[in-house]
């Protein structure tokens, strides 16, 4: 139980004239003040569609929601359009992949920071572009008077990226949603923003989620680790857990075939097959197809979550009985 | 490995699996079929065509035997539907016959532009350089002219007359669509499947033939057919100044010119040619508009 | 009979199968005035680079640092403004040798999996069918080549061959990517950032069948991509390079183990840790990579490195071998004036 963010039994449907898509089938998490929750997952694992559903970001007419979000106590599924708008931006902020198209092009970075500013908390003008450009510093852009006045396209990824976060954290929100906000950023600069994200969460005691498709960034970040395939939670674990002794095998095949160094020479464990389409349900474990330990009962009924110990969940029936020694 | 001895046909048979769509063309034309404006404008321009292709066979009055006596019959006279015009010639026919020409010099300078500009615009946006500022800055000259008002220019100094009326809307229609054109093939070069042709040593004109403009042909037929109104609209206007069509050919433009003076005797007679250029314009655009709606979505 | 053999070696082993000199390549920056600002950006300036016949070079940068130009000036998409290709002997382009036309049936390339990188409008036989067929390979034989090509690449014939890129996944459509790149039999293949794309699972299918490929067709790589990881897991040797340079250049236990540059070392050590125990502490280098339109003078990398001084700023430090790599440092020259270099 946390007092921040409860996500329960969460379903997203995207319905067309041509087809269903199940994106996400059953997601409950928490996550607490303070924490970072890593979401693991490749494409079409729901990780990005159940975070725009915090902030109801998909559009109305074409998704279905069951399940229930709870910010603070507050459900965000049945809120209305007025809460809604004070929640997004104050409360929960969120960043993004791309941050070129994230700010408004006509603008400067200043003008739309501050705005942001006095349109959640009232403050002056003048306090605004004060906050402005305390926030830039912050996020350690160098000569922060002047970048104010910059338009976006006349900054780096990295900065525009930094000024994304500045803009986050404005209304100094409860909860930080973080969609894959590295993966188009160089190397030595998706390491700055990392260790960033990490000493403003320490700082502002916000609870982080952050999707990524990549391991060594969710280990970096994260404090807990959750999986998710096919829209659902497959494991979640503390972080050390997750990476020492990783029990489903969807996670084992992912972290043993994500190159890293001293594999050289050795031919890589891949999972084989492809992710399956999200328009069927399955009526088995959605991993079926492509897991190596597969019995009979894995077709039969969907796993439920089960508690290994210590803070650490696995979706997995070789796992929910006993947990001891799950050779590969 | 399977030796190269397996039988071809087999190795090529239809997946078994299900898949929602197929080719782009087929996908694009189920969306159309499926889109009732697109559908209702078909079959309104349809039965337009249609009549006047097959004008001398439906037993219609002659366009254009003249009457002193019946002149501006109103609607709905006994013999003549829609009454007579200003020189008592029977409006139905006129308007059916009228067809024929407005269609013609919508459609036909449209159709000559695509194909003179599409092919100027397709080589100065796949060659570049020099050859591209040579074609897009003439073509600047004339796009600096309002359609209008250089359709007017050179009919005035070429003389009325339908052929001189063709050339000139041709030439008004050639910058546009050579601009489109060039626009869509600058960007369709830079994708990395075109690169990838060209590392495989395939010629410029194979490369065009095969990867460019199956992926151009669409939106420029989509500008085309929208401009196909705007031809009916200004072949009409060239006729109404007296400098497109010669009378006595029947010509909505030309027919909306000659009844200006029954504007106070029978404005609704007045008004017939204008409601035909109105409807047939607008069926055109609209179409044009769902074509580029069932050509947009990524399959 | 097929009319497409692959063509034959020259000279052995010990001649390089790509020789490139002084490649340089500047693209002028629009705007301004009649369209010319002026400025240009300087993509590769004066890069030599050399791959050996059978082996993997992998190539690594950040961005703007010129090694998708490189990749596209190897197989002449881009003309180089001055330089020359040398291919197992035979000068590109010049009077006594091969036309780029038979460099292009040699060298391949194999682009990022995106949109843009298989025609939409053909179906996956087409687009592989196309270069056979434009050197002259009649229709039947081509459809043998197609199914030859899908089963190389673990795609099914029967099911792919009529099928349209957007009906595939990104792990199926970089498979189609490869094959194409096979259809000519090269005996190159240029990889630019081949797998960046694809998920992990799905990059590991595809990386082992590169490596498949490698042996049984006698391939050679240039594997070009941003993943430090991936480049280790693939590459003999490897090229570090930074605003059109190269900075470093070795063998890969020589560049991993012992990096010298102290831009490659900041790359390493920018990976993200595997270890939740051992974080990264600080990040190596601040600040993002600058623009190629106006380095910095002398050595390009000053700007951001914790060692500048002097003598940075006034010459460009030349690639000198080091023993098991070469490297582009003052530090490490001999009597270069840099504080830290070794005196003569």
């Amino acid at each position: 139980m946390s007092d921040l963010l409860q996500v329960r039994d969460l379903h997203v449907k995207f319905v067309t004239p041509d087809r269903t898509v199940n994106a996400v089938n059953g997601v409950s998490f928490d996550v607490s003040r303070g924490e970072t929750l890593g979401i693991l997952g490749e494409s079409g694992s729901g990780k990005s569609v159940t975070l725009r559903s915090i902030l109801r970001l998909h559009p109305e007419h074409r998704t279905r929601w069951s399940g229930s979000i709870k910010l603070e106590g507050d459900e965000i599924l049945t809120m209305g359009r007025g809460a809604l708008s004070d929640l997004r931006g104050q409360r929960v902020a969120m960043i993004f992949q791309e941050p070129a198209t994230a700010f408004d092009p006509v603008f400067t970075i200043g003008q739309q920071i501050a705005e942001t500013v006095r349109r959640h908390t009232g403050k002056s003008e003048a306090d605004s572009w004060k906050r402005a450009r305390d926030l830039l510093e912050m996020v350690r852009i160098p000569s922060p008077a002047q970048r104010l006045k910059a338009y976006p396209h006349e900054m780096s990824g990295g900065m525009r990226q930094r000024a994304m976060i500045a803009l986050a954290l404005s209304c100094n929100p409860a909860l930080l949603l973080a969609d894959e906000p590295t993966t188009a950023l160089d190397a030595t600069v998706q390491i700055q923003v990392l260790l960033l994200i990490r000493e403003l969460q320490r700082e502002f005691n916000v609870g982080v989620i952050f999707v990524t498709h990549d391991i060594g960034v969710a280990v970096e970040v994260s404090d807990r680790i959750g999986v998710m395939y096919a829209g659902k939670i497959v494991e979640l674990a503390p972080v050390e857990q997750m990476v020492d002794a990783p029990r489903h095998p969807y996670s084992r095949g992912l972290l043993a075939s994500t190159v890293h160094d001293g594999m050289r020479g050795q031919r890589l464990e891949a999972i084989p097959g492809a992710p399956p389409d999200l328009a069927e349900v399955p009526t088995g474990c959605s991993f079926a197809p492509r897991c190596k330990f597969v019995q009979a009962e894995c077709v039969a009924r969907p796993p439920a979550l089960g508690d290994v110990g210590g803070g650490h969940l696995v979706r997995c029936i070789r796992t929910s009985a006993a947990e001891t020694n799950v050779a590969a | 490995m399977q030796s190269p001895t397996v039988d071809i046909a087999a190795a090529l048979v239809r997946p078994t699996v299900a898949s929602a769509s197929r080719g782009y063309w087929p996908s694009v034309g189920r969306r159309l079929r499926r889109d009732p404006v697109t559908l209702i404008c078909a079959g309104i321009l349809l039965l337009i065509v249609l009549s006047s292709i097959t004008a001398p066979l439906l037993g219609l009055a002659d366009p254009y035997k003249t009457s002193m006596i019946r002149r501006l019959y109103p609607l709905g006279s006994p013999n003549h539907l829609l009454g007579t015009d200003e020189l008592g010639r029977d409006m139905f026919a006129r308007l059916i016959y009228g067809g024929r020409l407005s269609l013609f010099m919508g459609v036909m300078p449209v159709l000559c532009a695509l194909l003179i500009g599409g092919a100027l615009g397709i080589t100065a946006g796949f060659v570049g350089g020099k050859v591209n500022m040579a074609i897009m800055r003439v073509m600047d000259v004339f796009y600096a002219f309002p359609s209008v008002l250089l359709a007017i220019s050179l009919s005035g100094a070429m003389g009325a007359g339908t052929e001189n009326t063709l050339l000139s809307l041709t030439l008004v229609f050639i910058p546009p669509i050579c601009r489109v054109s060039e626009s869509v093939t600058t960007q369709v070069r830079g994708f990395d499947f075109v690169d990838a042709a060209r590392a495989s040593g395939a010629s410029a004109l194979t490369i065009v033939r095969v990867h460019v403009l199956g992926n151009v042909l669409g939106p420029i037929l989509v500008y085309a057919t929208s401009l196909i109104s705007v031809a009916i609209i200004l072949a009409a206007g060239l006729s109404f100044l007296g400098l497109g069509v010669k009378p006595p050919e029947p010509e909505w433009g030309l027919m909306l010119n000659t009844l200006r003076q029954a504007i106070y005797v029978n404005p609704v007679l007045a008004a017939l040619p204008g409601v035909m250029i109105f409807i047939t314009s607008i069926c055109f655009n609209l179409m044009s508009d769902g074509l580029r709606a069932a050509m947009d979505v990524k399959a | 009979m097929d009319a497409l053999l692959p063509p034959e070696d020259r000279g052995g082993p010990a001649q390089p199968l790509l020789l490139a000199t002084g490649l340089r390549k500047h693209f002028p920056v629009p705007g301004g005035l009649l369209g010319r600002s002026g400025k240009v950006v300087r993509a590769v300036d004066d890069l030599s680079l050399s791959v050996a016949k059978g082996e993997t070079l992998g190539v690594v940068g950040e961005s703007g640092c010129g090694k998708s130009t490189v990749a596209r000036l190897l197989i002449r998409l881009i003309t180089p403004d001055s330089g020359t290709i040398v291919l197992d002997g035979d000068p590109v382009d010049e009077p006594h040798g091969i036309t780029v036309n038979e460099l292009r049936r040699q060298v391949q390339m194999v682009f990022q999996d995106s949109y843009a990188s298989l025609n939409p409008r053909l179906t996956i036989a087409e687009t592989l069918a196309f270069a056979p067929k434009a050197h002259g390979l009649p229709a039947a034989e081509a459809r043998v080549r197609v199914r030859d090509l899908l089963d190389k690449v673990g795609l099914d014939p029967a099911n792919y061959a009529e099928r349209y890129p957007h009906e595939l996944s990104g792990g199926q459509r970089q498979r189609v990517n490869i094959a194409r790149a096979l259809a000519l039999r090269p005996r190159l293949i240029i990889l630019d950032e081949a797998v960046s794309a694809l998920d992990k699972s799905v990059e590991a299918q595809v990386l082992n069948m590169l490596v498949d490929l490698k042996t049984e067709l006698n391939l050679t790589y240039i594997f070009i991509s941003h993943d430090l990881n991936v480049v280790q897991y693939l590459s003999d040797r490897v090229l570090v390079m930074y605003l059109g340079k190269i900075v470093e250049l070795g063998s890969v236990d020589a560049i991993y183990g012992n990096p010298q540059h102290p831009y490659t070392r900041a790359l390493l050590s920018a990976r993200p840790s595997m270890d939740p125990r051992r974080r990264t502490k600080e990040a190596p280098i601040q600040g993002d990579p600058p623009n190629p339109i106006d380095p910095p003078s002398g050595c390009r990398f000053r700007t951001r490195c914790p060692f500048a001084e002097d003598v940075c700023a006034r010459t460009e430090p030349p690639l000198a071998d080091t023993g098991a790599q070469a490297v582009a440092c003052h530090m490490r020259v001999a009597g270069s004036g840099h504080s830290k270099a070794a005196t003569p």
